[in-house]
């Protein structure tokens, strides 16, 4: 709480939310309108582009047709034994699905997490999900290794192109993931595998 | 931590001392510069993007008030309670509450410059709480017990042999071993700890969205999710000029930040916050500290556009031959140099004359902030309220009387490359200011003058 003097001599308690609101108001400056966004939007998808600049940020893409192949290709790196969680009912062959009311804490030793993903963005090599996609916010993080599953059909151009689907979506939390977690804090060396998965591996259909 | 009573040149100085570690700094910077354009090349729209940040940062000034009520409505409705803090000390206080609330004397940080500039971790210490910071770069300045020099790369100052020792002490890694990969993964093990038993977490904000209520929060580490999504209790910070009207406003800011900071065409984590997990609390501090002043200083207020990039650092020649510690404040470089004036400008006078003006950060923010035009005019400011250093004012006096007067001026300038050519002891000495950390340039015989007459002559 401030206290404020006003003319009247009567002293006012103000909250600080309220002095920083009457502030701004007497410090802004003039109105000037809201650009438009929209000629940024509506470029073509080139799904190249997206595989390129995935591998560049140490992203792994492998493409696929079916669910088999991409369970063959997960029993390769991953044997048997090895915990190994996701949200797609086509995987409950090689992953435990039933997680969603586990302690977050409790998937510290995830070796995998496969999740699939709604949408990619070709100039960044970012795949978007949200908490529905991943079940638990912690699951993409805390997992020694991170799958996505994406539909090359669902592919856009630009952040623009993105929001577009998005702008109207309802979630409590949402996350672009670009790549694995990566630290470049030691005299700028690119390490792969910061506290997030150390690697990224992204099967595309 | 703080580094008080020092001026920039004395810091620099000290920086200076060894020539090698300059070089290193200097290049290191550089090449983070000519990545950023490298990406930058590739994106055709580059400067209708800019132009299109700048105005809607421009716009939400204009409508600060009633976006930040949209926004805090929104984030309420969204389960998210909202706190509002004048000045760092009530965003101290707010922040410890909550700690004291969940009776915890332990919490998370991820990077936060706010905090920084708060000095959060300094007062919660002296109250008895632990933070441990968990981006890594934060992590190494913190156990070094120094303040970090770069808003994007804390410990750029740092060489990893001297990383590779600090670990050895506190995280046990072999002696003499500067692997950046062996050090990362220690790093790994000893942060997943603490992620692993904290309840609280306190992340910054990059945005936040005035239309959804929703925080973004940008990180490649992941440590801003470890330690968010793992804890009972997620506190976010954030200044007031964070707030962008519409998500899809997201989409011209997230295509800027990345590239502009680091080269890269996206962190590897753009965190949407919307909403507190099932059984989690989420806290947001709106804070002030100085913000509506700046708000109100019309030749400033474009500096509240800033969205911690750090390009202008990267590209500035004064920095990257400086290092950040040399700006002693919590933001560095040009931006901190017209940021910190604001909140202290006899504290930090001697800032905006730390800058050539040469105009290299105004090119490349991505906000299209005027920072150089805004260094040159805070001098003026300074200058008119008495606080521009003794010594540069002496200097600009004589320097006035010289240029006011053609007989002097052209006496000095013979004088001057006299000594220079004849006595140059007399000025590549300790006893110049000029001299330090530079060579003094060869003098020509005559002045543009002399020459003019003699070949007008000759003509």
């Amino acid at each position: 709480m401030v206290c404020t003097k006003q003319k009247t001599g009567i002293e006012v308690h103000m909250s600080s939310r309220n002095k920083i609101l009457s502030a701004i108001r007497s410090n802004k400056p003039g109105a000037q309108p809201l650009p438009g966004i929209t000629g940024f939007t509506a470029q073509q998808p080139d799904t190249e582009r997206f595989v390129n600049t995935l591998q560049s940020i140490g992203g792994r893409v492998v493409r696929v047709r079916s669910f088999e192949e991409i369970i063959a290709h997960i029993r390769e790196a991953f044997p048997e034994g090895t915990r190994i969680i996701s949200s797609l009912p086509q995987l409950a062959g090689i992953a435990e699905t039933g997680w969603s009311n586990a302690p977050a804490h409790s998937l510290e030793n995830v070796q995998l997490a496969v999740f699939k993903a709604q949408l990619g963005v070709c100039e960044n090599g970012a795949v978007w999900v949200t908490e529905q996609d991943i079940v638990q916010r912690a699951a993409a993080f805390i997992a020694e290794h991170l799958a996505m599953v994406l539909e090359e059909s669902t592919l856009v151009a630009t952040m623009h192109d993105a929001y577009l689907q998005l702008h109207n979506q309802r979630y409590g939390y949402g996350v672009f993931i670009a790549g694995p977690s990566k630290t470049a804090d030691i005299e700028q060396s690119l390490v792969l595998g910061a506290h997030g998965p150390r690697t990224m591996t992204l099967f595309l259909v | 931590m703080e580094q008080s009573n020092q001026q920039h040149a004395d810091l620099a100085r000290k920086f200076n001392g060894n020539e090698s570690r300059v070089n290193w700094h200097d290049e290191t910077l550089w090449w983070i510069r000519q990545k950023r354009d490298k990406i930058v090349w590739q994106v055709p729209e580059w400067e209708a993007l800019r132009e299109a940040a700048s105005q809607i940062k421009h716009h939400v000034l204009g409508n600060l008030a009633d976006y930040l009520e949209e926004f805090e409505r929104n984030a309420q409705q969204n389960g998210v309670t909202v706190h509002w803090a004048a000045d760092a000390a009530e965003h101290n206080r707010i922040v410890h509450s909550l700690l004291q609330q969940q009776g915890v004397t332990r919490m998370v940080k991820s990077k936060s410059m706010l905090t920084e500039e708060c000095h959060l971790n300094e007062y919660l210490a002296e109250h008895g709480v632990e933070v441990i910071d968990s981006d890594l770069g934060e992590r190494i300045v913190q156990l070094l017990k120094e303040p970090p020099s770069h808003i994007v790369l804390p410990c750029i100052h740092i060489k990893k042999e001297e990383i590779g020792e600090l670990f050895h002490k506190y995280l046990g890694t072999p002696e003499g071993n500067a692997d950046p990969q062996l050090l990362t993964h220690a790093a790994r093990l000893h942060v997943r700890e603490v992620f692993m038993s904290r309840k609280v977490a306190l992340t910054g904000v990059n945005f936040a969205v005035a239309e959804t209520g929703e925080f973004v929060v940008c990180t490649n580490e992941g440590n801003a999710d470890m330690g968010a999504h793992l804890a009972d209790v997620h506190i976010a910070s954030m200044g007031i000029e964070k707030i962008i009207p519409r998500r899809e406003h997201l989409g011209v800011f997230l295509r800027l930040l990345t590239r502009s900071a680091t080269g890269q065409p996206v962190t590897t984590y753009s965190s949407h916050f919307a909403k507190p997990r099932p059984g989690q609390q989420m806290h947001l501090v709106i804070v002030d500290n100085g913000r509506t002043v700046q708000l109100g200083r019309e030749q400033f207020r474009n500096s509240l556009k800033c969205i911690r990039c750090a390009a202008c650092m990267n590209t500035c020649p004064v920095y990257r031959r400086s290092g950040g510690h040399s700006y002693h404040t919590a933001i560095a470089g040009p931006i901190g140099s017209i940021l910190a004036p604001n909140l202290d400008m006899k504290q930090y006078a001697d800032l905006p004359f730390a800058s050539t003006l040469c105009g290299s950060c105004s090119n490349v923010c991505p906000v299209k902030i005027d920072i150089h035009n805004q260094l040159y005019q805070w001098r003026q400011v300074i200058t008119q309220n008495g606080h521009s250093p003794a010594a540069k004012t002496a200097a600009m006096k004589v320097m006035a009387t010289t240029l006011s007067q053609p007989k002097v001026y052209t006496l000095a300038g013979k004088a001057g490359r006299w000594v220079l050519r004849n006595m140059p002891w007399l000025v590549n000495n300790r006893l110049n200011p000029w001299y330090k950390q530079r060579n003094m340039p060869e003098a020509p015989k005559q002045s543009f003058r002399e020459w003019y007459a003699q070949n007008k002559k000759q003509g």
